[in-house]
């Protein structure tokens, strides 16, 4: 199949940036999103060319370092991450347009990559639960009920890869902040540091200039671990709870 | 964090006085003493231990809270979000520009704000301060009623309204009480968006048929 893409193009964080458009002839359908690009990037640099900027790492829909915007949605057609979307999804012909995450806490550092370390910082105002170190504890020291441990795990597949906040109308992160917060606040060990967790990680995330949730649900529309609306509830739960404590 | 409380609450305040309003409102098919001892029952209503109209002047103090707090809370989060955002120009391409999954009612959340707002205004005007009277002034509220009614335009500007509160509703309900907390699960969530439709058919239906029934000539 023959397609052209149109990526935005910025080649550092201060600069300008525009659409370019290439032709990408003769791709597989079998290929992977990432894998197009790379056979343009080859293209691009033996023309002497800048190749294309993109974030990648394992390919393999885990790692969360993937992502852009293709078509005005983030990951694209397919609910999953970039790299597990293939070429197939688009017909002959189309024209695909490539464009890095767009919030002001995301600053493009070049083409299609932008800097997320904003969420690295929500993690660490609370995303985490304090262990004395030692021995392992015995596995079934602390029973878990089966359903807080299906719902904690469904938020723990969160990979932090910011298409909610992509996608967001109003570039909030607050799936991702509530899927760390639901995977901890369902289980015993995230008891502790519970008030502290969502005052801690809501106020970094309004601090980094995310914007509020209204409840729309683009970010889970897009989420390619599908993490459920209802971890941004339980958020405000947790939050309005450690409001009314009074804690900190 | 804490203005999107003040949201949900001012709102959710908002929706149980319109509740309370609807109400009051479908006392016009009871008749014209029916309507107006309701209104005066209104302003008797808390005697002897509150003052005449005392109870009406508590409602009207809480709703301008209410309505002073949505509006602050609603501003600041909307000018946070257009930052978060990056702007108005956020993507470049013209694709999509719909979202995924997005309601009609989510795009309309904020200018349908400003719409309603602008119609209180001009509701006050016409019903509570009685400083314009479309159709003729009348001293009985029932009159005023019928009178204002019997133009078409003001039932025009009623069901615009009355539309953009429907979807206002529609969408703020359902994410109001989901900001409070009560989205737990897929069941809750498909709860609370029925219950979401549910208030914002009854209020829209509930505040039209009046009017209607007015313009139509079935209450005179």
């Amino acid at each position: 199949m023959n397609i052209t893409v149109r990526v935005w193009r910025q080649p550092h964080a201060d600069a300008e940036g525009q659409m370019v458009s290439y032709e990408v002839p003769d791709v597989s359908e079998h290929m992977s999103f990432l894998e197009m690009l790379d056979v343009l990037n080859e293209r691009l640099t033996m023309e002497g060319d800048d190749p294309i900027a993109f974030d990648h790492d394992c390919r393999e829909g885990i790692c969360g370092s993937c992502g852009v915007v293709i078509n005005g949605v983030a990951h694209g057609p397919q609910q999953t991450t970039t790299c597990q979307l293939h070429m197939r999804s688009f017909a002959d012909g189309a024209v695909i347009d490539i464009e890095p995450w767009r919030a002001e806490a995301f600053p493009v550092i070049k083409d299609l990559i932008v800097d997320r370390s904003a969420f690295d910082r929500i993690i660490q105002a609370g995303g985490f639960i304090s262990a004395p170190t030692g021995t392992a504890p015995d596995a079934h020291a602390a029973p878990i009920p089966k359903n807080q441990a299906d719902h904690a795990f469904d938020a723990a597949t969160c990979i932090g890869c910011g298409a909610c906040v992509a996608a967001c109308p109003n570039g909030s992160a607050m799936l991702f902040t509530a899927a760390k917060i639901t995977h901890l606040g369902m289980l015993p060990q995230g008891q502790p540091e519970r008030d502290s967790r969502a005052l801690g990680m809501v106020g970094q995330q309004d601090e980094e200039g995310f914007g509020g949730c209204t409840n729309i649900g683009e970010c889970t529309a897009v989420c390619p671990k599908g993490i459920p609306l209802e971890t941004i509830s339980r958020l405000n739960r947790d939050l309005l709870g450690a409001m009314l404590h009074g804690s900190r | 964090m804490a203005l999107k409380a003040l949201m949900a609450v001012s709102g959710l305040i908002m929706i149980g006085y319109l509740l309370a309003h609807m109400y009051g409102n479908l006392k016009v098919f009871a008749g014209q003493a029916s309507f107006d001892g309701y209104a005066e029952h209104l302003r008797t209503l808390g005697e002897p231990i509150l003052p005449h109209a005392g109870l009406l002047w508590i409602i009207r103090v809480v709703l301008l809270a209410a309505v002073l707090g949505h509006a602050y809370s609603a501003f600041s989060l909307w000018s946070r979000a257009h930052k978060a955002r990056g702007g108005s120009k956020r993507y470049q391409t013209s694709k999509s520009k719909l979202g995924v999954q997005r309601s009609y009612a989510s795009f309309t959340l904020r200018w349908g704000g400003v719409v309603i707002l602008l119609f209180v205004i001009f509701h006050l005007l016409h019903f509570t301060w009685n400083t314009i009277h479309p159709g003729g002034a009348a001293d009985s509220p029932y009159v005023r009623v019928v009178n204002g009614f019997s133009v078409w335009w003001v039932v025009l500007a009623y069901t615009l309204a009355m539309v953009a509160v429907g979807f206002h509703l529609r969408h703020g309900m359902w994410s109001a009480l989901t900001t409070l907390g009560a989205n737990t699960s897929a069941i809750a969530r498909h709860r609370l968006n029925l219950l979401a439709y549910a208030v914002a058919g009854v209020v829209t239906i509930g505040f039209l048929l009046p009017p209607y029934s007015i313009l139509l000539g079935l209450v005179t």
